[in-house]
């Protein structure tokens, strides 16, 4: 009962995926512990900001239908909110909060304009659209140089409570020091919980179900006294909010921010698209195991085709494709075979 | 009844040309607009295809921008084949370059067009979410393919000898190739609408964009109606990148999927689905680039999707479309 309050009555269906998602996120809750290093708390902290990121992109690919290319754009907004406060007032909580205030308030006007722009035309039309905003909002960060950094971005310091120097306790716990990057890392993980279940509550409240009936049926929907626009336009401004906080956690954790790191194509369409499509679409657990595992991949998939390459050197044709440069094309492959052979992803809605 | 002229529709382009010349001196205007129409010439060349796609068959492919990268890397592998024609001095064999260039194109975009339809596209007829997808899974995989044959470094092309340098007209500056580019877009625009409007063919094409069920119901194959429209939306996309390769005269991975975002603002402005619609958007698109990047260079590509929005307040169906 009581887990049900909390997962919003919305639990992962089958065994298997249950299972996974517990371990995942077991997993997740001792990462500093279980995986001690530096590299593997970046890739933790990575996996916790993409579920948000990816689950907040599925309120508007797979609750509401629509496909945005902008979704990155928010994502960089946030990071970039947090970067410019910082860089520029110094590290303090205040910087922090206003960045993030900002951060917020910016997406929330954008996506409301693109919103009540675009989707009033045809629904096809929001792509293309979201597709220019997207890349003009790419060009003014890398041009508008003096408060973005340009293409190098921004470097700065974080508040001292999060900064690698800082200690929390003055011995080691289980033989790790518990110092300012593992006290990020759990303030991620911790916001990534709370965004989560927050929005495994909103498509699971009475507008959710709304969502998924335009979705489904956007005619009758309509003929019930829906609004298309309104709840497409609100699906789409609740998406970017939480994409926002995403950002605002990837700056904080990085110390840095710059368009490659947030706000391009790449984090677009070889992140966030493609994990929600590979997990699944239309519930929020997909796009979590798509997260989890474009990212695992992202770091893996090299390494692996790098050792493929080297037992078939010699063979025609085969190791330009298995050149551990050419992962993004098995990725592409994975993604075209997904589309084709599961629409519903690894754990769509059935 | 007699159809009502659009006057509105065809004044805008002329008004628009007009409405920047107290912005500079004649002379950089005459370049700017000659420059201007060139690219818009070229990115029709990019969109026509696309437009007749999403017309007949109701597709929207976000790959085609893999077919202008492929038609561009075919422009670099042709001029490195023939050093001595693109060298050569006299327009005969520049021309010949080009022709050749653009034929090598137009059947490698239009066989690998052929390929994506069957193997792609066929499957996700009727549904826009899923085209979206799995188009933008195929960019991914066609573009990484691209970079498998022909590297990962940007490959310098030079246009062939005679098309380079420039003119002195009225004392502006004009290069050459602008004005073949230009040419060759007129041409493709005259032929494009010379196919649609006096041929059984064409006829067939439009009554398909109009209602595709009645085409079907008279006895039709309509799949294979399909099959011709996106092979040529192929081919003219790989024009319309051996043209723009030769005109930068660099050819990087990245060169078509930039162009997508302005042949999207051009479908959009135009009115999908209509190939004089195109015509009209790519040249405004092209104008409106070259006048910013004059006026307030930052912000080219802000004034393209300014202008979308104007006009879609305006003309929520885009400046020429035909009912859908």
């Amino acid at each position: 009962m009581r887990l049900d309050a909390i997962l919003s009555g919305d639990r992962p269906r089958g065994r298997v995926l249950t299972v996974v998602l517990i371990l995942a996120v077991l997993a997740l809750a001792g990462a500093p512990f279980l995986f001690p290093g530096t590299k593997a708390l970046g890739v933790a902290s990575r996996i916790c900001i993409f579920i948000v990121l990816a689950a907040s992109y599925d309120i508007v690919l797979g609750y509401t239908g629509i496909v945005s290319f902008a979704h990155a754009m928010f994502f960089g907004i946030g990071a970039y909110g947090v970067a410019i406060a910082l860089s520029g007032l110094g590290p303090s909580w205040g910087a922090v909060l206003l960045g993030l205030g900002g951060a917020l308030l910016v997406s929330a006007v954008l996506a409301t304009i693109i919103g009540f722009v675009s989707l009033r035309l045809r629904a096809l039309y929001f792509s293309m659209v979201t597709l220019a905003v997207a890349s003009f909002a790419l060009i003014m960060a890398t041009q508008a140089r003096e408060i973005t950094g340009g293409e190098d971005g921004l470097t700065f310091s974080v508040p001292r409570l999060l900064s690698p120097g800082f200690r929390l306790l003055a011995d080691p716990l289980f033989g790790v020091r518990v110092d300012g990057r593992v006290i990020t890392y759990y303030i991620v993980f911790a916001v990534a919980v709370v965004m989560f279940l927050a929005m495994l509550r909103v498509v699971n409240s009475p507008f959710g179900r709304v969502l998924q009936a335009i979705r489904e049926n956007e005619f009758r929907a309509q003929a019930l006294g829906y609004s298309l626009l309104l709840h497409r336009t609100l699906a789409g401004v609740i998406g970017a909010l939480a994409a926002t906080v995403a950002g605002a956690m990837l700056a904080l954790v990085l110390r840095y921010n710059g368009p490659a790191a947030s706000m391009s194509f790449e984090i677009m369409v070889d992140g966030i698209l493609l994990m929600t499509v590979v997990g699944g679409m239309g519930t929020l657990y997909g796009p979590m195991i798509g997260a989890i595992l474009i990212v695992l991949a992202q770091y893996q998939l090299q390494p692996a085709l790098a050792g493929l390459s080297a037992q078939i050197t010699g063979w025609p044709v085969l190791p330009m494709l298995v050149n551990p440069d050419r992962w993004l094309l098995w990725l592409g492959v994975l993604f075209v075979v997904i589309v084709y052979f599961f629409p519903k992803g690894l754990a769509g809605r059935r | 009844m007699k159809p009502r002229i659009d006057w509105p529709g065809r004044l805008l382009l002329p008004l628009f040309m007009l409405a920047a010349l107290p912005f500079m001196s004649p002379s950089t205007w005459l370049t700017l607009t000659v420059a201007g129409a060139a690219m818009g010439m070229m990115l029709f060349l990019m969109a026509s295809g696309l437009t007749l796609i999403f017309g007949l068959m109701d597709v929207i492919t976000f790959a085609h921008g893999a077919f202008i990268s492929l038609g561009a890397y075919t422009a670099t592998a042709v001029v490195a084949a023939l050093p001595g024609m693109a060298a050569s001095q006299g327009w005969a064999a520049a021309l010949a370059v080009l022709a050749l260039a653009l034929m090598a194109a137009i059947l490698a975009a239009g066989l690998v067009g052929y390929v994506f339809e069957v193997v792609i596209i066929r499957r996700v007829y009727g549904a826009h979410l899923r085209q979206i997808l799995i188009t933008v899974g195929g960019l991914i995989v066609a573009q990484e393919l691209l970079v498998a044959v022909f590297g990962a470094n940007p490959i310098p092309v030079v246009k062939p000898l005679a098309m380079q340098g420039s003119v002195e007209l009225f004392g502006a500056t004009i290069e050459v190739f602008r004005l073949v580019a230009v040419a060759l877009g007129v041409a493709v625009f005259a032929g494009l609408q010379l196919v649609l409007q006096r041929t059984r063919l064409g006829l067939t094409v439009r009554a398909g964009v109009e209602n595709i069920e009645m085409v079907e119901a008279l006895g039709f194959r309509v799949k294979r109606l399909f099959v011709l429209v996106f092979v040529t939306g192929c081919a003219l996309a790989g024009v319309g990148g051996v043209m723009w390769g030769l005109y930068q005269g660099l050819v990087t991975t990245a060169i078509g999927p930039e162009m997508m975002i302005l042949v999207f603002i051009i479908l959009i402005m135009g009115g999908m689905g209509s190939v004089t619609g195109a015509f009209v958007a790519a040249i405004l698109v092209g104008l409106a680039t070259n006048y910013t990047s004059f006026l307030a260079p930052r912000l080219a590509l802000g004034s393209s999707i300014l202008l979308m929005v104007a006009v879609l307040l305006w003309r929520p169906r885009g400046l020429f479309s035909g009912g859908r």
